[in-house]
């Protein structure tokens, strides 16, 4: 069938600077480039390029750029050039239409509609450069009370404390699966939360053999197709996570498409080279509260009761009411995952209309945990399209304990967001099983890069904690009342506990 | 006189439980009547860390979780009703249950072997990537859902009545057999959505089933099956008495996978 598709973008090549070195047929992952040798000419197909930059930055004599294609349709608010295309591309495969990394529909955040305090005349800002300020968080359950003994002026703790993860910035890396991303992309986020003293996220997927040892800085995650789960990996972790939802994809499995799953990525996953990873949206053992309990139970028996055990879901309409019976169930750890979450493949359709806003969603789950005198028993986790501190900052003041960050992870790693993860084609060598393109990452550099990122981003969470007069962020947590709201109507106030900007 | 390994394992145990346990010829015998699973596996897990070779569990009254996180060859025999999850991420132990079993039998089981002289609820062997685990008589719906395997480690569920519906779902790799031996001549195994979404591994049937999900095709064993199907079957009466030739009389199909990629063409790229 002819394809009516027009292509996206137009590669543009300086031929005065383009020195024929051929730099961008290598690096070009879908064939764009090509190097014509009797004419002694590059030539370019432009319908084969995504916009990942790759090209642009890695060609010599900058004699690239990307254009995005001004279009043959006409203007039209309602049959945008995006949902022409998509029309287009069904009708031609018949399939679902499937995109890669968070929502990109400008119509879901709140962070730019809410603004944070600082301290003027009447209490003093505290200068981060000359006095501590505490942004170490610790995850888990805690106590109700504490009782201690008190002899001689010691202090002897008697209550029995929940097992805790101790992140030194309230910054974790979100779970992204092995096979969904490369083996250099896993290593470099294991290295850089071991060496900034936060955590990863395995994903799904496993954990690789070669990378147990960074187990005490991982959150090993279990989801519906049990891979790679085994006692070693349990215990390997510093803490488990369940999966039973994301934000990209609420209420939908996940798939790991055979042609993925390579030899590597078979072992880790314990399953035939070459076949579907098939991870179904419902585990089949749970059904209900009493079900996640049973397997929220089975994972602390099988460690002994060592680690905090988190589950996962995504953020959707009932998320108050949920976390309040994932508590009881006896998770020590909520993660909630927005709906402008991030995503390796998900259906378009439900990335970009599935699921609530995350700022909503971290404000009602904590506002219910502590209507029902239970906030104390799970620590809250927020995913889902975190972009600077700001945002991170705005979310513990909404009531989150800490964050978890997967796109500007990879964006530190070189992502560009070309949104196309899903091809595992990643031309920046970060969403890909390939072993030849996972070289494009190496994990020295990357783990210094994201140690960077946390570290800034740490600083920056500090300046505005001075700024408010706030030395330790137990006492930014869940205080609302550095959060002022504009552009919202009564209920959008009301559901973020937050007041109008001027109030 | 107690042993030093005895006196070890005593010394970890809270006194409470320990009135529950007796030692008999190297034999742990204990009484589980009130004991909460926790004290039981906390039990357990001592016995298992010091070296116990066998264990007889009594009075067992739907405890869960029992061998869950044992590592070494211990041996157990359950009398009674283990509660769910009984075997989940278990990783080398024996247990021989004298009864029936509940939900969520060897959970992601990784290696060891169950022997169910009885029934087994839903969802056994869920994700089960090694080990081996014989159930006398039936078994409720979706066994061996995604039930996988890696090389040379792989699990085996062999069932002697009949399976409920969704059998082998999402399989992924290993080999569950279903006998039928409690079915009427002429009867056929009532489970329906047979196979739903595999892609990988075998399920070896005796008799014929009532319906097979999409992605799944039934063709006769070939001769490497019948090696698999009758060691299966020669463990499998040794375990429960029952007649090697008259089990092999009657004739064995394979169901199998169309494809190890059954969603392969869901999507527009
Ligand atoms: S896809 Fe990336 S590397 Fe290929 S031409 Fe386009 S921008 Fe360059
Ligand atoms: S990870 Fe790679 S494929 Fe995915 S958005 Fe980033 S650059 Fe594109």
């Amino acid at each position: 069938m002819k394809s009516y598709l027009p292509s996206e973008f137009i590669v543009e090549r300086d031929e005065d600077k383009c020195i024929r070195c051929k730099v961008c047929v290598n690096q070009c992952t879908y064939e764009t480039h090509s190097y014509d040798e009797q004419d002694d000419v590059m030539r370019s197909k432009d319908e084969n390029c995504v916009n990942c930059q790759r090209c642009v930055t890695m060609c010599p004599t900058h004699a690239l750029s990307i254009k995005k294609n001004p279009g043959p349709f006409r203007d039209n608010a309602n049959w945008t050039s995006e949902i022409i295309k998509d029309i287009k591309k069904q009708a031609e495969t018949g399939g679902v239409l499937l995109t890669g990394m968070g929502a990109d529909k400008p119509y879901l955040t709140y962070w730019e509609r809410l603004l944070v305090n600082a301290s003027q005349v009447t209490n003093p800002s505290i200068d981060p450069l000359r006095e501590p300020m505490e942004i170490r968080t610790y995850l888990g359950a805690k106590p109700d009370a504490l009782e201690m003994d008190l002899e001689d002026g010691d202090i002897e703790l008697k209550t029995k404390l929940a097992p805790q993860l101790t992140l030194e910035t309230p910054i974790m890396f979100s779970a992204m699966s092995y096979g969904a991303i490369s083996l250099n992309v896993h290593e470099s986020l294991a290295r850089a939360a071991t060496k900034a003293g936060t955590y990863f996220n395995t994903g799904e997927g496993g954990l690789d053999s070669r990378l147990y040892k960074y187990g005490e800085h991982a959150i090993v995650q279990v989801a519906s197709g049990r891979f790679g789960v085994h006692s070693n990996y349990l215990n390997a972790g510093a803490a488990i996570e369940i999966k039973i939802g994301q934000g990209a994809k609420p209420g939908i499995g996940g798939h790991l498409p055979g042609e993925k799953v390579t030899d590597d990525i078979a072992r880790t996953r314990m399953i035939p080279i070459g076949t579907d990873a098939l991870s179904p949206a419902p585990q089949h053992d749970i059904y209900s509260i009493e079900d996640l309990r049973q397997l929220i139970y089975a994972l602390k028996e099988a460690t002994d009761y060592t680690k905090p055990v988190s589950v996962k879901i995504a953020a959707v309409h009932n998320s108050a009411a949920i976390a309040s019976g994932m508590v009881r169930a006896g998770a020590d750890i909520i993660a909630l995952d927005g709906v402008r979450g991030s995503t390796g493949a998900a259906p378009k359709v439900i990335r970009d209309n599935v699921g609530i806003p995350i700022e909503l969603a971290i404000a009602s789950v904590d506002q219910r945990l502590r209507d029902e005198g239970i906030r104390n028993k799970a620590s809250i986790v927020a995913a889902g399209g975190f972009r600077s501190s700001g945002d991170v900052l705005k979310a513990i003041a909404l009531g989150a304990d800490a964050v978890y960050i997967a796109t500007a992870a990879l964006v530190a790693l070189g992502c560009t967001v070309c949104q196309k993860c899903y091809t595992g084609k990643c031309p920046w060598g970060i969403a890909t099983s390939d072993p030849w393109i996972s070289k494009r990452i190496n994990p020295d550099i990357g783990a210094e890069r994201l140690v960077n990122l946390l570290r800034g981003w740490s600083m920056e969470i500090k300046d505005m904690m001075g700024g408010m007069g706030v030395n330790a962020i137990e006492s930014l947590r869940g205080n609302r009342l550095h959060l002022r709201g504009v552009n919202m109507t009564d209920t959008e106030l009301k559901i973020l506990g937050v007041k109008m900007a001027g109030e | 006189m107690m042993g030093a390994q005895e006196k070890k394992v005593m010394a970890e145990i809270d006194p409470k439980v320990l009135s529950h346990v007796t030692v008999v010829n190297n034999v742990w015998k204990v009484d589980a009547q009130d004991l909460y699973y926790r004290e039981l596996n906390t039990l357990l897990r001592a016995l298992d860390r010091n070296g116990a070779e066998k264990v007889e569990l009594h009075s067992v009254f739907g405890q869960r979780y029992i061998g869950t996180d044992l590592k070494t060859n211990l041996n157990i025999d359950i009398f009674g009703t283990p509660g769910n999850d009984l075997a989940a991420f278990m990783n080398g132990p024996r247990i021989t249950v004298h009864g029936n079993t509940q939900d969520c039998i060897a959970n992601t089981m990784n290696e060891g072997k169950i022997v169910v002289h009885g029934r087994a609820g839903d969802i056994a062997g869920y994700g089960m990537r090694g080990g081996k685990v014989f159930i006398r008589d039936d078994i409720g719906a979706r066994a061996g859902i995604h039930m996988k395997e890696y090389m040379d480690k792989k699990p085996y569920l062999v069932v002697g009545g009949t399976s409920m519906d969704f059998l082998g779902e999402y399989m992924a790799g290993g080999v569950l057999m279903v006998l039928g031996l409690n079915l009427k001549e002429g009867e056929k195994h009532r489970a329906r959505f047979v196979g739903t979404g595999m892609h990988a591994g075998v399920i070896y049937v005796r008799g014929d089933v009532t319906h097979m999900g999409k992605e799944v095709k039934m063709v006769d064993v070939d001769k490497g099956d019948s090696i698999v199907i009758e060691g299966l079957v020669r463990e499998f009466c040794g375990y429960f008495k029952a007649d090697f030739d008259k089990v092999m009389s009657k004739k064995f199909m394979k169901i199998v996978p169309y494809s190890s990629r059954p969603y392969g063409r869901i999507y527009a790229y």
